[in-house]
């Protein structure tokens, strides 16, 4: 037997519409136009507020709105403000609480460690080119990093000035290597130079800038000496003179700045060459030009005397001219 | 007095020459049956043309109607406010749900209405030129030369209009202005209203939140929409039909000369049928809008209608009428109405116009067959007017029961030049020089 299902929709019974007044047509309030059913059937409607007033009018309170919310301004300022008054009012409510301040933070904090910890981002030695063994310890030394250690919190920047402000350093490279490595490529100072003043013996760049203190100047034989206040800020002329008086071979044994503003080239035998301040390697080239044709430095002389490029001037030593003044007495007792 | 007159009139000239820079105000007309409520929008455009003709847009073009309801008004009676607290509920009705149309808030409205006893004078004035040359001020000093009747304690003007300028010898000037001559005169015509209803309609508005920015006569309105250009050029009459009054202008020249109104209208025919046949006043209407007229012809003794009831007596709620005797009832109401215009007309001296052409509009005259009643009272030359077309006007609101409505829309768009459009002569306030300075004041900054 077919069960009772409902294959169409219930008819309704309409009772023939009235005859009603559409003199308020067009007003909008088309729900007061319709037929009004008894009063039995109208069942709950009847409770819904309004219901039997049949007037159309809007509440003060309504229209008042109504206009309020047809205000431009009021409609942009409702549009933006309200969704930022709630976003703002539920963040500042949310961030009221320690607890959650505390957990959020904490929480950034943890996925930034983990992030940073990564073994891709980890360095695990440093590796040193181009410097001695002394100075791969000091720069161990000055870079005291514990590896293993994020890239992260290395500053290269600062590693590099670190290493570069070490004296025996003439210029650095730091980078981070694949593979976890911290290279470093440091290019030495060469000593040039020895330098002695009152207070020691030290090595000098060919910048004058530097290099190392020395215990004794015979560990460095083979470099020139210099001397004087002031010497190391002109070491490149110091360098030019001493490759002009490379011709006295080993007679020469230094050379002296004298007071910050000139310098003598000190030869054996006590013997001194006073150069000017301009242009001292030119001084010394007319001194070995007369040297080369009159053998001067091979004579008695203790000073030549370059100072002034118009007259120059050798002062002789004690016995050489107590001898000149001798043979003039005799070529004029002979007379 | 007239001073004040002059003042508020001119502040409500200044309102609305806010609201139409502020680009949006409401058109309010406030029937006895109806209250019509059309949101305006003005887009700047749309001045006169050069040589001051309508042109091919009907002058209409500067501005579109966005928004418009109507609802049955409740506390008008005769074209006047009796219920305060009723108009304003219908009032705030019509707005909000034309503002809801709208979707912009207005808060300047326009209202016309048609009782309060409108009552016409035609003034004049001569004055002799200052100049040569007739300046906007030497127009001022001719209105302000008018002789003004005594128009009773408790009336206002609602216009004042210059409706003829004469120079020396030369009548049927429109604008003098710039015109050489010796002496002008003026023709006015005023328009005076019990200031009651005027004071009960600012009260109403003003309680609904908005600024009154002009009022207006709805004879006036519904003649300048009804009225097509030539025949407010020639001379016509314009009877709108209301539900409470019918109220009568006449046009001459582009101007009104004369309004009137007689306080009987359609509500005064469903009355009628509501008594005589003894059914309540909605069933009624609806029978005269449905089978209503006022020419019987044999095949309406056959026409029953079903009248109804909702007794629960079979006898009772089963009744019929024939549309005959329907008609019967409406006819001489119709014909007595038609009788007070006439009346009126004759009182205005219509028949000494050179153009005796009358247009019948508002709700009123959309019974049947009322061309053919009102050829046989009024004259000849009779049509049935319906409002000039606007743009964005609804189909619902373009009968002739929406003239004056849309004929206010006009009036705002392109306001005539009143009286207080011209500045007083300043020897009118020459007896009290600091208050004129401080209005010279008010008036710059």
């Amino acid at each position: 037997m077919r069960p009772l299902i409902a294959t169409r929709a219930l008819e309704e019974h309409r009772a023939k519409p009235l005859i009603v007044t559409d003199a308020d047509f067009g007003s909008g309030n088309g729900g007061s136009s319709q037929p009004k059913s008894k009063f039995r059937l109208r069942g709950l409607g009847q409770l819904r507020r309004g219901a039997g007033r049949g007037d159309p009018t809007p509440s003060r309170l309504s229209y008042r709105f109504q206009r309020l919310m047809l205000t431009p301004g009021f409609r942009k300022a409702l549009r933006l403000g309200t969704p930022i008054f709630v976003l703002s009012m539920g963040l500042a409510v949310f961030f009221s609480s320690e607890d959650r301040r505390n957990a959020i933070s904490d929480y950034v904090v943890e996925i930034k460690t983990s992030i940073q910890e990564r073994p891709e981002f980890m360095v695990n030695l440093m590796a040193i080119d181009g410097a001695g063994t002394g100075l791969s310890e000091d720069i161990r030394e000055v870079v005291p990093l514990d590896f293993p250690l994020s890239s992260w919190d290395m500053d290269v920047e600062k590693i590099r000035d670190t290493i570069i402000a070490l004296d025996p350093v003439k210029s650095a490279t730091v980078r981070i290597r694949p593979g976890g490595i911290l290279q470093v490529d440091v290019v030495e100072r060469e000593p040039v130079i020895v330098w002695r003043t009152r207070r020691g013996v030290e090595l000098l760049d060919e910048t004058g800038a530097h290099v190392e203190r020395i215990a004794a100047r015979a560990d460095f034989a083979d470099l020139p000496l210099v001397a004087g206040k002031g010497a190391d800020k002109h070491v490149p002329e110091a360098l030019e003179i001493l490759s002009t008086s490379r011709s006295l071979g080993d007679r020469v044994r230094g050379l002296v700045r004298v007071g910050e503003r000139r310098w003598d080239l000190v030869l054996d035998r006590g013997q001194r060459i006073m150069l000017p301040t301009e242009r001292p390697a030119r001084a010394l080239e007319r001194v070995l030009a007369v040297n080369e044709v009159q053998d001067l430095l091979e004579r008695d002389v203790t000073v030549v005397d370059m100072r002034l490029g118009q007259r120059p001037t050798i002062r002789m030593n004690k016995a050489a001219s107590e001898e000149w003044w001798n043979t003039k007495v005799t070529v004029n007792g002979g007379q | 007095m007239m001073t004040d007159l002059y003042q508020s009139q001119r502040a409500m000239r200044q309102m609305r020459r806010q609201a139409i820079q502020r680009g949006v105000v409401a058109i309010l007309d406030v029937g006895s049956s109806k209250i019509a409520c059309l949101v305006l929008r003005f887009d700047g455009a749309g001045r006169l043309s050069e040589d001051n003709s309508i042109g091919s847009m009907a002058g209409q073009t500067g501005f579109r109607v966005i928004g418009a309801a109507t609802t049955r008004s409740r506390g008008v009676q005769f074209g006047e406010i009796t219920a305060m607290q009723e108009t304003e509920r219908a009032i705030r009705t019509a707005l909000q749900a034309a503002q809801k149309m709208a979707d912009i808030r207005v808060d300047h409205v326009i209202a016309c209405f048609s009782g309060a006893n409108p009552r016409s004078y035609g003034l004049d004035a001569q004055v002799d030129l200052e100049g040569q040359l007739v300046t906007e001020a030497e127009v001022g000093r001719v209105l302000n030369a008018c002789d003004v009747p005594d128009y009773g304690t408790g009336r206002e003007v609602l216009h004042a209009q210059p409706v003829n300028f004469a120079l020396d010898n030369r009548s049927g000037l429109i604008d003098p202005r710039g015109q050489q001559g010796q002496s002008l005169a003026v023709d006015m015509h005023m328009l005076t209203v019990d200031s009651a209803a005027i004071q009960n309609i600012l009260r109403c508005i003003k309680r609904c939140d908005l600024e009154l920015a002009g009022v207006a006569n709805s004879a006036y309105v519904s003649g300048i929409s009804a009225l097509v250009e030539d025949e407010q050029e020639l001379g016509a009459a314009c009877i709108d039909m209301g539900g409470g009054t019918t109220s009568v202008s006449i046009f001459i020249k582009k101007h009104m000369i004369y309004a009137d109104s007689v306080k009987m209208g359609g509500d005064h025919v469903t009355s009628d049928i509501s008594m005589g046949l003894g059914i309540p006043a909605a069933v009624a209407e609806r029978i005269k809008t449905f089978n209503g007229g006022v020419h019987a012809t044999g095949a309406d003794d056959r026409d029953l209608i079903d009248i109804g009831g909702d007794t629960g007596d079979w006898e009772h709620d089963r009744r019929t009428v024939s549309r005959a005797e329907l008609i019967g009832i409406m006819r001489p109401r119709v014909e007595e109405i038609l009788e007070e215009v006439r009346t009126c007309l004759d009182a205005a001296g219509f028949d000494h116009l050179p153009s005796q052409q009358i247009v019948l509009t508002g709700g009123g005259s959309q019974i049947m067959g009322l061309d053919g009643l009102a050829t046989r009272i009024l004259g000849q030359r009779v049509r049935l007017g319906r409002p000039l077309r606007v743009h964005g006007l609804p189909q619902s609101a373009t009968g002739p029961a929406f003239s004056s409505a849309v004929g206010l829309s006009l009036f705002a768009a392109h306001p005539q030049d009143e009286w207080w459009d011209f500045e007083i002569p300043v020897d009118t306030y020459a007896t009290r020089p600091f208050k004129r300075a401080v209005r010279w004041f008010r008036d710059n900054w």
